[in-house]
């Protein structure tokens, strides 16, 4: 038997990023700008959620939510009373389930989402630090939730996440007062590891500073499109006709 | 806890390129900011390559540094600690050189003949 030497050099995630490319391409053709939304477990995404989207609908933005979970539909119940369009995308498959969702596992629960009567799409990620931050799913935007009861340390230790991030919110400070927590500290970590990142101080609890998300959101489809256009005209500069691919693996810029 | 799921992606690309042939050496590039815990990583590909024309397969892990550029004073270095700034000039035009990578890089593969196909696209 002869051994042969076979020269690979490609990017072991390629499979997940075309497939992340054929989701961005349905979006893009439903006019649909894409949300991933990523955390640790408990930090409040779902709450975030609730408290951000409501009554966004008559404010002119129609939002729909892919809720990604290991097991169950807890967080899709919660927010079925904001009536909106949700679909629940369990990972369970059957052993133990997947602690990420990928481009494949979204594709997957697309038809059950309705492209055409929405503008936004946020998909709330599997609860998780480190394999959401890989994994692209075809999105426009990454965006996180960390919460002062994690650690100010936490964008020091999950560089990737953080670094992955446009935007990070930093939710519970209605917590502060009780906790010895450094929120200062926890910015200048953010920014160390991500300087582009834009920082937002919320409680989803008592609405503090959810408005500033809540205007963040309205201006991202409108924000993503002249980013388009001018990475478009770019292209074109260039003579470099190829589809700009969303899931490409450099941070995020605000 | 990512290394599984990186280890399915390896496996994935590697059989592809094996095109059924039983593959006897991997050799991957991964750089230090993908945070991969190299024995995790062993310890999952043994299992994902059962079955598959990669069981057996020996693997070689080429670490890449984390090397930042800063394309204001155009200086390079490497870190050891996550920390995206330029001493001279500040965080505002700093960027990742090397570090992020994680390419399988060559396969070896068992052939039955003499004169191997070693271009597979």
């Amino acid at each position: 038997m002869h051994r042969t030497k076979v020269r690979v050099v490609e990017d072991a995630l390629d499979a997940n990023n075309t497939i992340a490319g054929a989701n961005a391409s349905d979006f893009e053709r439903a006019d649909v700008t894409v949300v991933n939304l990523m955390s640790a477990p408990g930090a409040g995404k779902t709450t975030l959620l609730e408290r951000a989207l409501e009554g966004m609908a008559e404010e002119g933005l129609r939002v729909g939510v892919l809720e990604g979970d290991v097991q169950g539909s807890f967080d899709a119940d919660r927010l079925s009373v904001l009536h909106i369009p949700v679909v629940q995308l369990n990972t369970d498959n059957g052993f133990g389930g997947e602690c990420h969702l990928d481009a494949n596992m979204v594709r997957s629960a697309l038809p059950a989402v309705p492209l055409d009567d929405i503008d936004v799409l946020i998909v709330e990620n599997v609860g998780n630090l480190v394999c959401p931050a890989e994994f692209r799913i075809g999105e426009d935007s990454r965006i996180m939730v960390c919460s002062v009861t994690e650690g100010e340390d936490k964008p020091l230790k999950y560089p990737l996440m953080f670094r992955a991030c446009e935007l990070v919110v930093i939710n519970k400070v209605d917590l502060l007062q009780h906790l010895d927590f450094d929120v200062d500290r926890l910015e200048a970590n953010i920014k160390q590891v991500n300087h582009h990142a834009t920082v937002m101080r919320v409680s989803a609890k008592t609405g503090e500073g959810v408005e500033e998300f809540r205007a963040w959101l309205k201006a991202l489809p409108a924000r993503i499109a002249a980013e388009e256009a001018h990475d478009h005209d770019h292209d074109h500069a260039h003579g470099d006709h190829a589809h700009h691919d969303h899931a490409d693996h450099e941070p995020a810029t605000a | 806890m990512h290394e599984f799921d990186l280890s399915s992606a390896i496996v994935q690309t590697v059989n592809k390129h094996a095109a059924g042939r039983r593959v006897t050496h991997i050799t991957l590039r991964v750089g230090r900011l993908r945070q991969v815990v190299k024995d995790t990583l062993l310890f999952y590909l043994a299992i994902v390559g059962k079955d598959t024309p990669c069981e057996g397969a020996t693997l070689e892990i080429i670490d890449v540094p984390a090397v930042l550029r800063c394309n204001t004073c155009k200086s390079e270095w490497e870190i050891e600690i996550p920390a995206f700034i330029c001493g001279t000039c500040g965080p505002g035009a700093v960027e990742v050189a090397t570090g992020e990578e994680f390419m399988v890089e060559s396969i070896e593969v068992e052939d039955e003949e003499e004169a191997a196909c070693t271009a597979p696209r």
